[in-house]
């Protein structure tokens, strides 16, 4: 008994350190092996606030970038009321949004991050005002994310430049469909991944979001090709696409609360238990 | 309880702050950034209490974890950096390390800047490895380490000038 003692007295550090360093990497694992378990997260009450405050004194240094944004959104949805007699122009635009105006939650960026391999970005919206993990992020250009975590106030979000996000995507124009990853490469470019080898694709065509996905409604703008590459494993196209978003740079953001997809949840689910 | 221990809070608190509010916000080339909070971990003191010490960095890297999203790399980092500090300092003080007479707080000589540039590398590579978490970005995770390192190391020694107490 005596030396059992001795020995936890002679080697505290180490066995302090070893527990330590225990309790941090059981973090890290949880944190990489399924997003779902994080436990350490920015939407808490602490750093959500401490984000907030600095966010208030940031936000005027993007004034200009912001209005020139919005400017460009009005004219847009002013060219959309004035031509209405071009009514295949308003049946397109209505089809984009798919979704009730009353479903749409604007909120605004208070964090983001784009410099790591698993990015994330905190939103000052959160279970107060209806937002539930799943619901998708998308601003005026096209998607940004995907609603990971929330407190009352905050939210947290896996934005699209995460290596574990992956997106349900398709070509415009011929509709065939592939998932949307990031390499962890550069902060401009996502890569499309398992495009048949059917699909003509071209440079510049336009990507946008399938259907197959409940998270986001289809037909919201992702990007153009840039690159076509032939993978050599599986035969299958992977296609390197400059995004619309400049993600280094977000302000207001729209949250897509879908009441949809858990009615299309709950069916899945009862069709799988029987 | 007396002014080491105050001028060690008052240090986490404000090394903390600074890597927040400022050098968070510093991105080189999009993905390099100075990580100068750790010179609280190569700051402390020489004679301090190991144990303290190991609990304290663990906090440390906990709290930066939480306002980066990052699970435990950061703790983690600064866990292992802790405890190797001991070994660092007899490798790159030799003999004098047993007197206990050294200060880091102050001109830098090759001696201080070996340490640091160690110190900065270790805490970088186990950073990187757990952000990265699979081998098949290794050449990356090796470019990553690297640059991060230098910007840490330049703004570190630029942060130890500048709180450097003045004695003529």
């Amino acid at each position: 008994m005596q030396q059992i003692f001795n020995f936890i007295f002679k080697n505290s550090n180490r066995l302090l350190f070893l527990l330590l360093l225990c309790v941090s990497l059981l973090l890290t694992i949880q944190s990489h092996s399924f997003h779902k378990s994080r436990i350490i997260s920015s939407a808490n009450f602490l750093s959500g606030g401490v984000y907030e405050r600095i966010n208030n004194i940031s936000e005027y240094l993007n004034l200009k970038t912001e209005n020139e944004a919005l400017a460009l959104e009005n004219a847009r949805l002013k060219s959309i009321v004035f031509n209405t007699k071009d009514t295949l122009a308003l049946q397109k635009f209505e089809k984009i949004k798919g979704v009730d105006p009353k479903d749409i939650v604007v909120s605004k960026v208070i964090h983001n991050s784009y410099n790591v391999h698993e990015n994330f970005i905190t939103l000052n919206s959160g279970s107060l005002q209806g937002i539930k993990p799943d619901m998708g992020v998308i601003n005026s250009l096209g998607i940004i994310g995907i609603v990971d975590k929330t407190s009352p106030k905050y939210s947290t979000v896996v934005s699209i430049l995460n290596v574990k996000s992956q997106i349900n995507a398709k070509i415009k124009k011929s509709n065939h469909f592939g998932s949307l990853i990031w390499n962890g490469k550069s902060t401009g470019f996502v890569q499309l991944v398992d495009v048949p080898r059917l699909a003509s694709v071209r440079k510049g065509d336009t990507i946008v979001t399938g259907g197959q996905s409940v998270i986001f409604p289809e037909n919201i703008n992702i990007g153009t090709i840039h690159k076509v590459y032939i993978d050599n494993k599986t035969n299958y196209y992977t296609l390197d696409i400059k995004l619309f978003n400049d993600m280094t740079n977000l302000g207001h953001v729209y949250i897509i609360k879908s009441e949809d997809r858990e009615e299309l949840n709950n069916l899945e689910k009862r069709t799988k238990d029987e | 309880m007396n002014s080491t221990l105050l001028t060690n809070i008052l240090r986490f608190v404000l090394l903390l702050a600074v890597q927040i509010l400022i050098f968070n916000n510093m991105t080189f080339l999009g993905f390099i950034i100075p990580l100068p909070y750790l010179l609280f971990i190569i700051l402390f003191p020489v004679n301090g209490n190991k144990s303290g010490l190991l609990v304290a960095s663990f906090l440390l890297g906990i709290i930066m974890d939480v306002f980066s999203n990052s699970g435990g790399i950061h703790a983690t980092a600064c866990l292992t950096l802790a405890y190797l500090r001991p070994s660092l300092f007899k490798f790159a003080f030799g003999v004098s390390y047993e007197y206990q007479t050294i200060k880091l707080n102050d001109v830098l000589t090759p001696e201080r800047f070996s340490f640091i540039s160690l110190a900065v590398l270790i805490h970088h590579f186990t950073l990187f490895l757990l952000e990265a978490f699979q081998i098949s970005f290794f050449l990356d995770l090796l470019i990553r380490t690297l640059l991060s390192a230098v910007f840490t190391i330049i703004s570190c020694i630029i942060i130890i000038y500048l709180i450097k107490p003045n004695k003529k």
